[in-house]
């Protein structure tokens, strides 16, 4: 099962992870991305996420289809949150059901890795004192 | 006849809003796109890099854009 998501409201986290499990599956592992309260040591106020949905949608799905393939893995769900983000908000699940702990571990590893290097989807930064668009160092 | 060209991000400063009209005239690839939007748009080569997309699909330089597809600007993109 592949089920994939770009949300304007919070995440749930819980339910992620009860769908990404079914009764094939001998273990879940989850990455869950959340908003941190500093960069380079300047205090976070929120952060501002915006997508460009119909591609997004796209990577995302690719991502999950190659999983699927690679690992042979049961389910992974995907779940982005866009908009307005504060500190501790969830931003980002993947839960990746599969038969046994490896298989789950590497593709829920491949998946966030290579959704911050191709699904479009970019982060503002706002500071008590400026704002900046993230542009990570590959 | 004018192409739509969306941005993204950084990009949407660049250009002023959330996307802008170009006309297009004859043979245009990618290549030929970014040249063009360099030339008008000179903060778009400050960026690390960036892509184009068309058709909701990341575009190679040597593809020719034509007048129905959407086509984006992808500055280096920050999900997760």
């Amino acid at each position: 099962m592949i089920d994939i998501k770009i949300l304007n409201e919070p995440l749930d986290t819980a339910s992620c992870i009860g769908n990404a499990t079914d009764a094939a599956c001998g273990g879940t592992a989850s990455f869950i991305g959340v908003v941190r309260d500093k960069t380079d040591g300047r205090k976070v106020v929120r952060l501002e996420y915006e997508c460009y949905e119909s591609m997004a949608l796209k990577e995302l799905a690719k991502i999950a289809a190659h999983a699927v393939e690679s690992w042979k893995i049961n389910n992974i769900v995907i779940h982005h949150r866009v908009g307005v983000l504060n500190v501790g908000d969830v931003a980002v699940i993947i839960a990746v059901g599969a038969a046994h702990r490896a298989a789950a571990f590497d593709a829920c590893r491949y998946a966030i890795d290579t959704l911050k290097i191709t699904v479009p989807i970019w982060k503002k930064e706002v500071f008590e004192n400026g704002e900046v668009w993230v542009s990570p160092h590959a | 006849m004018d192409i739509n060209i969306l941005a993204f991000g950084i990009v949407k400063e660049f250009f002023g809003g959330p996307s802008i009209a170009l006309e297009l005239q004859g043979r245009l690839t990618v290549a030929g796109l970014k040249e063009k939007l360099e030339a008008t748009y000179p903060d778009l080569k400050r960026l690390r890099t960036y892509m184009v997309a068309v058709n909701d699909e990341y575009a190679e330089d040597e593809l020719v854009i034509r007048p129905e597809d959407e086509i984006a600007i992808i500055p280096p993109v920050s999900g997760g």
